[in-house]
């Protein structure tokens, strides 16, 4: 009896971005023209799991408290690099997969090194090393351009029995491999913890330290893996800049949809998920509707403020006003 | 200053030195480090009139970097400076649009788009509690989606008034360009504001401990509220200046101001937590920064290369001075 009741409560963050995505959802498809089909369907999870990847990452750090504005950032930096290493021969493919995944390892660890070992605020250095990335983005790709190989991208961009999408496959997939053992590992609980309260974990005894850089990490990994299929559906890289930016901002969006605190310690990436799939999904509404794309940037632009905004009703909670001031 | 020093070297000096703050010390240091390297590159590097271009490009980051600080020294961010930058000169070459009347209140227009933005961030941040970084996105992507309505997607064809590239090009006092006074006089109000009104003490109990703020008696919720309003505002007068400037507003003119005012602020020693700072780091953060840029862009080094150059120097300064006490 009382076992659900605790899920649930843990919960609610996570099960009430999924209710908002079925709505969007349902709204999205009964009024696009070509209504709930397969194609449909691939299309819109193609776009969505973009930015699932991205919220994921984002998720990571903030559970821990801090926050990453350089995901966006990462994000178009393996774009970049996958745009010249993701092509030729299987093993060739293979390798370069691989060192676009180390690198956005790479970008990840740093971060987390500057911000845990190094002792500076994470808005501040994760800024500047957002920066440093994006310029190396910019030193490979000067211009749109590259290639990926196609099969490969095909394939995990196409339907699997010709129903399911193959990008929720590896979601899925991504989800049972780095986010569920991260969670239930010491070093997720630690970075829960270390959210939670910074204080009350170091003083338990907590890994703290290898806990946040894990987090860290692993959200400059999830961010290149979301790269690495900006390039299987685009079939280029390019490193703009409002694109990385906007990647961030809207990785935030969806962490708050889905129920991520970000004042740390609480939620999961999969409610991040469906945040991130509900936000795209009503940013597209616009477009069933035949509204002048032009609006877009405002529509999701209100949405986010909106979104941020709802937070605040936790303040009608508060019994004594000096718990107003963290 | 010579009597006195010779009067007391021994007396004064340990003094001043121990009143300086490293932060500002090593910022001005890092200054004639540049000059010097700069002066080994090219010989008009030391030249008046090249340092008092610097002095001009560099007023514009200083007015938005004024308004940061405000925003920094209370313990949180505005992250929307690019569009209230953008916003303000947008709104101040439309209003020109408008007859005389328009012309006349350009200015004053943009100011207060601006303005409008940083109550947003201030009501958002105060009333509601929102982190700032946070609500400040979103009043960020706000402001963009409501210019790219309204200018269609395209950079807006309205030119700056006479005014506008009066006060950003002009010359009021023979041989000193109307933005380094303007700058002079928006950082000595801040100077005394911040030193000599209980406004300026509250932000800095604020930046400390809000909870104690508030417990001496301080509306802190207004404080904060006047803070933001007053960083959007100066953002918005420094998109006007840049406005002025270039002669016309652009889509993406405030993106290369946001690291830049915030990168000036905390190298030039204010804590990003909050509570801790003077106006005379700023100044030299900003000096430092433009240097930066100009020493990048005389060298021709391509847009990629000062990114990482930026991101690696700011990363590195703060690692020298900027570090949080380790946890215990």
């Amino acid at each position: 009896m009382k076992d659900w009741r605790y899920w649930l409560a843990e919960q609610r963050g996570t099960l009430l971005a999924f209710g908002i995505f079925i709505v969007m959802f349902v709204i999205y498809t009964s009024n696009h023209p070509a209504g709930f089909t397969a194609n449909v369907v691939q299309t819109a999870s193609n776009k969505g799991v973009l930015l699932a990847f991205v919220a994921m990452a984002q998720t990571l750090v903030v559970i821990t408290a801090g926050i990453d504005l350089s995901v966006g950032m990462i994000f178009l930096l393996t774009n970049c690099l996958a745009s010249w290493l993701v092509v030729g021969t299987p093993m060739q493919t293979t390798l370069g997969v691989i060192a676009v995944l180390a690198v956005g390892l790479l970008c990840g660890a740093i971060n987390g090194a500057i911000v845990i070992y190094g002792r500076l605020q994470p808005i501040v250095a994760t800024i500047a090393t957002g920066a440093v990335y994006y310029g190396i983005g910019l030193l490979l790709r000067p211009f749109p351009g590259g290639s990926v190989n196609e099969d490969l991208a095909d394939v995990l961009t196409g339907r699997v029995f010709g129903v399911v999408p193959a990008s929720l496959v590896v979601l899925l997939a991504i989800v049972l491999v780095i986010w569920v053992p991260f969670s239930r590992s010491v070093l997720g609980r630690a970075a829960y913890a270390a959210g939670s309260s910074e204080t009350a974990a170091y003083m338990s005894g907590v890994p703290i330290r290898r806990g946040k850089f894990a987090a860290y990490t692993l959200a400059g990994l999830l961010a290149s893996i979301g790269g690495l299929f900006l390039t299987f559906f685009t079939y280029t890289g390019e490193a703009a800049y409002a694109s990385g930016n906007s990647y961030t901002l809207f990785s935030i969006a969806a962490v708050v949809l889905g129920g991520v605190s970000l004042f740390g310690g609480k939620g999961s990436a999969i409610g991040a998920i469906f945040g991130a799939l509900a936000f795209r999904t009503i940013g597209d509404l616009l477009f069933v509707f035949d509204f002048d794309p032009l609006w877009q940037p405002l529509f999701q632009g209100v949405i986010l403020l909106v979104a941020v905004s709802l937070g605040a009703f936790a303040l009608f909670r508060v019994r004594n006003r000096l718990e107003w001031f963290l | 200053m010579s009597e006195t020093t010779l009067g007391g070297i021994a007396g004064r000096m340990p003094r001043f030195i121990r009143r300086a703050d490293p932060a500002v010390l090593t910022a001005f240091a890092c200054i004639v480090l540049l000059l010097f390297l700069g002066s080994l590159y090219s010989r008009s590097f030391l030249s008046p009139e090249y340092l008092l271009q610097q002095l001009k490009v560099a007023s514009f980051l200083g007015v938005i970097a004024t308004g940061m600080m405000l925003v920094i020294l209370l313990g949180q961010i505005d992250l929307s400076v690019p569009w209230a930058v953008a916003a303000g000169a947008m709104m101040a070459c439309a209003a020109a649009a408008y007859g005389p009347v328009g012309v006349a209140l350009a200015i004053p227009f943009g100011i207060v788009c601006g303005m409008l933005i940083g109550v947003v961030n201030g009501i958002g941040v105060a009333y509601l509690r929102i982190p700032s970084m946070i609500i400040t996105l979103a009043t960020n992507a706000v402001a963009q989606g409501l210019m790219v309505v309204y200018t269609g997607g395209f950079s807006p064809q309205d030119s700056a008034t006479g005014a506008m590239r009066y006060l950003a090009t002009g010359f009021a006092i023979p041989g000193v360009p109307n933005a380094v006074i303007i700058w002079a006089l928006i950082g000595a109000a801040m100077v005394f504001v911040l030193t000599r009104t209980s406004f300026g003490r509250t932000v800095y109990g604020i930046g400390n401990r809000e909870r104690a703020a508030y417990l001496s008696g301080i509306d802190t919720r207004r404080v904060v509220m006047i803070a933001f309003a007053v960083s959007g505002g100066l953002s918005a007068f420094g998109g006007v200046l840049l406005a002025g400037y270039a002669s016309k507003a652009a889509q993406s003119m405030g993106d290369a101001y946001l690291l830049p005012s915030i990168a000036a602020v905390v190298l030039g020693g204010t804590s990003i937590l909050g509570g801790r700072g003077s106006y005379l780091g700023t100044v030299a953060g900003v000096i430092l920064i433009t240097l930066l840029q100009s020493i990048l862009s005389v060298m021709q080094m391509p847009e990629a290369g000062r990114q990482i150059i930026y991101g690696v120097v700011i990363v590195a300064m703060l690692l020298l001075y900027g570090r949080a006490p380790a946890s215990r």
